[in-house]
């Protein structure tokens, strides 16, 4: 039996799902279940006086039609915010399932309607009459941290939530010592998740027992959480994430709908579930990124960086939901990028705005920072007349300097970023693009390439630095692994992480299997599901792998360092003498002298006389992994694009992506990773944006409106990698899932603003929409004709000639004081 | 709303007849009285395409069909795609490819391509990508899709 890990085996979830097997939230139909349908706020902002249920009561097969009064007792405590960083003050509402007395954005849910049909359900709550008294709405961030802004919440009299800033080195002194600035403002506009499979929750009572059913990424937090609000302990729920249908962050979060469908099954004795439509996911499933970032960055005439100063508005919506007013500073690691830079000075601030709150989205943090890091590159390139990748060269962090401790006091645990630009330019020849572009300009076909040298933290996390005493979270991010070797020799792996679509059924089965000397095939992964194995953090910020994989390395170990003492004791030899040799366990120098697994937990499981009773039976163990640091995965990207200045099309023409995640356990699902996190980025860069009008209305409610890329927009990506071992882990992993979403969208970004050059347009906010592309040109003033030579146009300009007029650009400082 | 229609259409192979709401979609059929749950609902709007069936041999999004649109036709989902034990070559092309993830988009997909490979059995990248477009997948980025339609492709997939 050769080595599993590193090959491209193919996924064992894939037969269920290929044949329409799999077993998704929805496709759960439970005995006697009803249906529960959710009576949202059209309003931005409004006083509710009055709800009116009778007509939906009247109707045929409704059960129940409560609001938030009539609820009220349901539950002990609100929807949870996890973040308390020490020595700041978070402004947080209560936000409860069901509202009362007021709602603040579109699609806050005010009751619930609950009837033996779905078809029932819907029919019913559009009888439910709601008279709203409505308020001034306020969707601006900056619009609203300004005196005489309406308020989100009066009792705050503020909208601004709280203020966090972290530092390192003198950034005055940094400043000062630059003889070169560039400043900008940039917009990081609110996305969405959209996973393909919408939110749906069960909930079901047993006795004393509840269980819920839900599309979710953390069944384990959801126990702890819902539990707590519902007052029951712990034991008497059940939280089951079946097979789940992405996540990207959207599944991120303890939703009220999840609270909602556990009370009502246990408020009537009825299974009862809840199933999202796409136009509540986009309403109501929270969104992602917004931030406006002003970015000062400084730098000697020879391109030494010499100090970052960084400002963060981040709109983070109406409530604090699991992790909302973190998600900013999650990137705070690394905003300094792969370069050396000695003085970095980074302030947030966090707004109310009457819109969906914000929270995780793939990246949660890192994508917006490594927007502003790349594109500020770009631009700190052009003032000092130096080539892009050079100056990027020159502030690279050295691969012999790691670990690394930046100034900002994280150790960046291993990187070698020349070596990934190294490969990029094999498979990317800069002059050749160049020569190309040059020619198609003077065919009018504008080209432009962007390139992304990006590092980003994973591996969520050394507990001691995030936790209660660390960055503030109440919680921990170690992991679990139970590994249990069956009496036929098959092993059954449980981890307390919770894959949704990553293929960590196969990746672990092939790391368990390696050391336990099983066949992948008959190494069975279990999770989701709070009533087996060992408790978990489950799965979000790249952290399966780099952490749960660890902690099955571990357990795993433990199970061979067991089955080496039963061997030996069945052969007569020292287990220091046993070694694990092509699937078999043996005497070292003696392979006639041999055990397979089946046979030694055979002995274990049914205990021959030959076996000491001083070895316990069976042959399970289990393992708790607390990393001692993140890990840092980092790439070198490249994006070519093409844009019709008639119409403002961008079409993405290539797209090559060198990644470095450290050693690969199944390269297959790597390069998937990569592909998907970088299409999720080119739909971010491109087409994709949430938008609120000026009353706080959703604009884009549908797949209608907000735009996911489709095959036909995308190239093939060209995926290759680098291999650095992160000292971190056993395996020298770290994460790949959010890699791709993390580096793309500056190289996106860039490419165009490369293509654009001649025609004068140096700044463009994403999405770079065929509308906004035209406007940009338009407004650059010579309707498409290339103008003067690609470098002319930018040099020598700073924000001030420069910031003013766009399309989203405000002040060059932001508002530090706000409306406090 | 209790106006009923009756329905009489072949489903994977087997008739299935019944008296269904008129308003009832095709896919709610499938799903819920059927039992057919490979078929997915992932938007309001048929812009994602995780619900595509075949009608009469012929991809359809069954969320923007009543089921009594397919009163008198023939419906394969994707539990019936292979007709018997074995995997069709789309799907096990999907497979060996890697053209799949979460897998939540992965029938609708499937049934899709293998409409698109009966009407054109080797079409051109760019004409997979186009035949695809009504179909929404977040996390492959479509590359191993398409990788997996071209390797299905050089199998001879018939309707």
């Amino acid at each position: 039996m050769t080595a599993s890990v590193g090959t491209p085996l193919r996924r064992k979830e894939d037969p269920r799902m290929i044949t329409g097997r799999g077993r998704y939230t929805e496709d759960i139909n439970l005995p006697g279940a009803l249906h529960a349908m959710i009576v949202r706020s059209p309003e931005a902002h409004a006083a509710i006086t009055s709800i009116d249920t009778s007509a939906a009561l009247e109707r045929d097969g409704v059960v129940a039609v409560l609001t938030g009064e009539d609820m009220a007792s349901d539950f002990a405590g609100p929807l949870p915010m996890v973040w308390a960083p020490p020595g700041v003050e978070i402004k947080t509402p209560e936000h409860w399932p069901l509202k009362r007395g007021q709602v603040k954005h579109v699609g806050d849910p005010v009751a619930v309607v609950v009837a033996t049909t779905r078809h029932g359900a819907v029919d019913a709550a559009e009888d439910v009459i709601v008279e709203y008294d409505p308020r001034p709405a306020v969707v601006d961030p900056e619009a609203a941290l300004e005196a005489g802004s309406p308020l989100v919440w009066d009792e705050f009299g503020t909208n601004k939530t709280h203020e966090w800033a972290i530092g390192g080195g003198d950034i005055d002194a940094g400043l000062a010592e630059g003889e070169v600035t560039v400043e900008h403002r940039f917009v990081n506009h609110r996305t969405s998740g959209a996973p393909i499979e919408p939110r749906c929750s069960i909930g079901e009572v047993r006795g004393d027992k509840l269980t819920l059913y839900s599309t979710t990424q953390i069944p384990h937090i959801a126990r702890f959480v819902f539990s707590g609000m519902l007052g029951i302990p712990e034991d008497q729920l059940r939280v089951i994430a079946p097979d789940v249908g992405g996540g990207f962050g959207a599944k991120l979060q303890t939703y009220g709908e999840e609270a909602l469908v556990l009370a009502l099954a246990k408020r009537l004795g009825r299974p009862v579930k809840w199933v999202e439509t796409r136009s509540e996911h986009m309403t109501t499933s929270h969104h992602g990124r917004d931030q406006i970032n002003y970015v000062t960055l400084a730098a000697k005439r020879d391109g030494t960086i010499t100090g970052l100063k960084v400002r963060i508005v981040a709109d983070l919506g109406a409530y604090q939901q699991l992790l909302t007013p973190f998600i900013p500073e999650l990137g705070f690691p690394v905003m300094g990028g792969c370069y050396r830079i000695p003085n970095i000075d980074l302030h947030f601030t966090g707004v109310f705005t009457n819109k969906m709150a914000t929270d995780a989205i793939r990246g949660a943090g890192r994508p917006e920072a490594t927007y502003w890091i790349e594109l500020m590159m770009d631009r700190l390139a052009d003032e000092l007349g130096m080539d892009r990748l050079e100056l990027r060269r020159k502030n690279f962090i050295p691969s012999g300097e790691f670990p690394f401790e930046t100034a900002l006091g994280i150790v960046y645990d291993s990187g070698n970023y020349e070596g990934t630009l190294d490969k990029l330019l094999e498979h990317f020849d800069v002059d050749e693009f160049r020569s190309e572009q040059e020619r198609l300009r003077g065919e009018g076909v504008l080209r432009g390439v962007g390139f992304s040298t990006w590092v980003e933290v994973c591996g969520l996390a050394p507990s001691r630095a995030v936790g209660p005493q660390g960055v503030g979270l109440q919680a921990a991010f170690w992991e679990s692994a139970n590994v249990r070797v069956t009496p036929t020799g098959s092993a059954i792996v449980y981890t307390g992480t919770s894959p949704h679509g990553q293929g960590l059924d196969t990746s672990f089965a092939q790391i368990a299997g390696d050391i336990l000397g099983i066949d992948p095939a008959n190494v069975d992964v279990h999770h989701g599901d709070t009533d087996q194995g060992t408790w978990g953090w489950d799965t979000y910020g790249s952290r399966s792998l780099a952490v749960g994989g660890e902690a099955i390395v571990r357990a795993a170990q433990r199970v061979q360092d067991k089955a080496k003492r039963i061997c030996a004791a069945m052969l007569e030899a020292a287990p220091e003498d046993i070694e694990l040799t092509d699937g078999k366990y043996q005497v070292r120098g003696s392979p006639d002298r041999s055990m397979t697994m089946a046979e030694i937990s055979g002995a274990a499981h049914i205990p021959p006389n030959e076996l000491p009773a001083d070895i316990e039976p069976g042959l399970e163990e289990s393992a708790f992994y607390d990393p001692e640091n993140f890990v840092f995965p980092f790439g070198a990207h490249a994006c070519v694009v093409e844009v019709d200045a008639e119409t403002g099309k961008v079409k993405v023409v290539r797209y090559v992506a060198v990644d470095d995640c450290g050693p690969a356990i199944n390269p297959m699902l790597i390069d998937g990773q990569v592909h998907g996190g970088v299409v999720h980025a080119i739909g971010q860069a491109l087409y994709e944006q949430v938008v609120y009008d000026e009353d706080g209305q959703l604009v884009t409610g549908t797949f209608v409106d907000y735009a996911l890329p489709t095959a036909a927009e995308i190239p093939p990506i060209e995926s290759d990698r680098t291999e650095t071992p992160s000292p971190v882990n056993t395996l020298g992993v770290k994460g790949i899932g959010e890699a791709g979403t993390i580096a793309a969208t500056p190289a996106v970004a860039a490419a165009v603003l490369d293509a654009l050059r001649p025609l004068g347009v140096t700044e463009l906010d994403m999405p770079m929409t065929p509308m906004r592309v035209w406007q940009a040109i338009q407004a650059a003033g010579n309707g498409g004709r290339p103008s003067a030579g690609p470098r002319d146009t930018e040099q020598g300009r700073s924000l001030d000639e420069q910031g003013k007029g766009s399309a989203g650009s405000g002040p060059a400082v932001p508002p530090e004081g706000g409306a406090a | 709303m209790s106006t009923t229609v009756h329905v009489d259409v072949t489903v994977n192979g087997e008739r299935r007849e019944a008296d269904v709401e008129a308003r009832l979609l095709l896919v709610h059929w499938l799903r819920d009285q059927l039992g057919l749950t490979g078929t997915h609902v992932g938007c309001d709007t048929t812009n994602c395409g995780a619900c595509t069936v075949h009608l009469n041999g012929e991809a359809v999004k069954s969320c923007t069909l009543l089921t009594a649109q397919a009163d008198g036709g023939e419906v394969t989902t994707i539990e019936g795609l292979s007709g018997g034990d074995g995997l069709h070559p789309v799907q096990a092309a999907f497979m060996d490819k890697h053209g799949l993830q979460c897998g939540f988009c992965t029938p609708g997909m499937i049934m899709a391509a293998a409409d698109l490979l009966a009407r054109n059995p080797n079409p051109s990248d760019e004409e997979i990508r186009h035949g695809l477009e009504g179909n929404l997948c977040r996390c492959t980025g479509y590359h191993n899709i398409v990788e997996a339609v071209k390797s299905a492709a050089g199998q001879g997939v018939s309707a």
